[in-house]
């Protein structure tokens, strides 16, 4: 008889733990970014008793600022990663289109166009070449049905080499044209001084947010990377949302080189290298299943700024560059197997 | 004799490199009646309701809907013609809720110029009408509409894309296996579906392997075999027993024994 009871309560009791896994799973399966969000917030407060001066809203200020660009590059592969593709172009599309203003608005002395254009054309074909970067990786992913992982790794290659030749591997003394420079000024929001680009990739992730969450396009998109059968087979055209996100990912990476061009007042064809990765571990942070159809634009805004403040509450902890990447290279791993087990959830 | 077929498949035939899945099979869908398509395993059921539907283009033959021949590239095309397909792979997207899935690739937009102009979709009114395509159904086992799919039972998620059909389905119904996953409760309910889809006046095509089903709801039955349409039989004429000769190839059917007219 007391055996029985005690069966019965051990059981109870694993049922009750089990529900509590349970219940948490559901909860993160719901809102994807819901982890991303605790990360951010016990990480801060970890950070705030290392140094006093973390929380302060010039640091915040800061690790906003520095933020910026790998954000608006990670909004844009929130859209690519979300149909279950990748894109490791990115950072190489936008240092493209950030040398093809700067060159242009330059012109080439001694080469028969001395004067620059203007910057009121130059200024829309960077942001043309971004789309048509992006439309060539759609096209040979729709098209020629190559996998995306492959087009992108050969036109990141391509992308480099195209600005390398622009360039001549040097990086271009310019006089730069204020427009180019207008996302490097400085605002005041109450205590915090952050650049007009913080606010304008604040903007593009408004946009997106609005566009996935309320328009058929988004659903599309979600439905495409969800299950791309299910997806065609309830007449949603999928090359063609497919395209339309590569496209619209490229106009992404094309702004987010106009935030670069103020953030660093030059172009430069060296200040890509980082972005490809960076801004995919932004997007994975931030609770986005690589297996697509899972995620928000929001969190990957939220995981650019996790990356953002380990590596500025590291530094300011004192802690070793080298134990920083190591840092990131755990939250990689913690987030994409957060995601494995969310994914367990169905079913 | 005298009703015209709503939609006529004449000789075709669709090969899949060597393997030949259809071979000049010819169907012929009647206003107002459900027609069983029945066969043994690789007797190019699936390929012709595909077919039928625009999810694979026929190597040959001809598709016949309302008296016009029409080729369907694509399933938008045959959706855009009036034909509704519920496939045997449940074709849903698991983490989209019921109301995203029954109006997914239609979504309804706001009215005004939240809709024109900023293309917002109406999501309180695509759950409303959701809620009542679902009622409508007596699927009363859904209780929330907003519940991803991927949450439901294999049965649930069968009757969402029935659902789907039923609501969007303007010429012909095709349901290809719609019962195959589900429990005995919920078959009833799609049973009773067809039976309610067919007092409308909708033609409906039903693809199945269960035959106690297929007796009970069918007008007449079509049988293929190796390919082609091995005969056209009604419930009366011939017995379950009849139907597996024929589908296997013990018994065949004189021409002028077959249900080839209406028989409604």
């Amino acid at each position: 008889m007391s055996q029985d009871t005690a069966v019965y309560d051990a059981a109870s009791e694993f049922q009750d733990r089990a529900s509590i896994s349970q219940r948490m799973q559901a909860l993160l399966h719901k809102y994807p970014w819901l982890s991303s969000t605790m990360v951010l917030v016990v990480a801060s407060i970890i950070f705030s008793f290392f140094n006093e001066n973390f929380l302060t809203p010039s640091n915040i200020s800061l690790i906003l600022q520095q933020v910026a660009i790998v954000g608006a590059v990670a909004a844009g592969q929130t859209l690519i990663i979300l149909t279950a593709g990748i894109d490791l172009s990115c950072g190489a599309i936008a240092v493209f289109s950030s040398m093809t203003m700067a060159k242009l608005v330059q012109g080439t002395p001694g080469e028969g166009v001395p004067a620059g254009w203007s910057i009121w054309l130059a200024f829309p074909i960077g942001l043309l070449v971004g789309m048509l970067g992006g439309a060539i990786n759609g096209f040979l992913v729709t098209k020629v049905k190559l996998p995306p992982f492959i087009v992108t790794l050969g036109t990141f290659n391509v992308f480099l080499a195209l600005t390398l030749t622009l360039t001549k591997g040097t990086v271009p003394s310019i006089e730069m044209d204020p427009f180019l420079l207008t996302l490097g000024h400085y605002v005041n929001l109450g205590p915090f001084r952050v650049t007009t680009g913080v606010l304008f990739m604040f903007a593009m992730y408004m946009v997106l947010a609005f566009v996935l969450r309320y328009t058929s396009w988004g659903r599309h998109v979600y439905a495409v990377g969800d299950d791309i059968d299910a997806a065609r087979l309830a007449g949603i055209s999928v090359n063609r949302v497919l395209m339309s996100v590569y496209v619209v990912a490229g106009l992404t990476f094309a702004l987010a080189a106009w935030i670069v061009i103020g953030r660093v007042t030059v172009a430069s064809p060296n200040t890509g290298g980082d972005l490809n990765l960076d801004a995919i571990t932004a997007v994975v942070i931030g609770g986005t299943s690589l297996f697509g159809g899972r995620g928000t634009i929001f969190g990957s805004l939220i995981g650019a700024i996790i990356v953002g403040v380990f590596r500025n509450g590291l530094t300011l902890a004192g802690v070793d560059l080298y134990y920083q990447l190591l840092a990131i290279g755990l939250l990689i791993i913690f987030a994409v197997s957060v995601d494995q087990w969310i994914r367990k959830a169905r079913k | 004799m005298s009703k015209k077929p709503i939609l006529q498949a004449v000789g075709l035939a669709k090969s899949y490199g060597r393997v030949v899945a259809l071979d000049g099979s010819d169907l012929e869908l009647f206003p107002g009646e459900v027609l069983a398509v029945v066969g043994d395993n690789g007797a190019g059921k699936s390929t012709m309701i595909k077919c039928l539907s625009g999810a694979e283009v026929p190597d040959e033959g001809q598709i016949i809907l309302d008296g016009q021949e029409v080729s369907f590239k694509r399933p938008q095309d045959g959706r855009h013609a009036g034909i509704e397909t519920v496939y045997q792979t449940l074709a849903v997207a698991p983490a989209l809720d019921i109301a995203s899935n029954l109006f997914l690739g239609r979504e309804m937009r706001k009215k005004g110029p939240l809709g024109s102009v900023f293309r917002m979709i109406d999501s309180s009114g695509m759950r409303k009408a959701a809620k009542e395509h679902i009622a409508a159904l007596g699927i009363g086992t859904i209780q929330n509409i907003t519940q991803a799919v991927e949450t439901l039972s294999g049965g649930q998620r069968q009757a969402v894309a029935v659902a789907r059909a039923a609501a969007f389905g303007q010429k012909v119904i095709i349901l290809d296996e719609p019962t195959a996953a589900l429990g005995v409760r919920e078959s009833r309910q799609v049973l009773k579906l067809i039976e309610s889809l067919r007092d409308r006046g909708m033609p409906v095509i039903l693809i199945s392997h269960n035959m106690p089903q297929v007796f009970e709801v069918a007008d007449r039955i079509q049988v293929q075999r190796l390919g082609k349409r091995a005969a056209v039989v009604t419930p009366k004429s011939h017995s379950m027993n009849d139907v597996v000769a024929i589908m296997t190839g013990a018994m065949t059917v004189d021409k002028k024994d077959q249900a080839l007219s209406s028989v409604r």
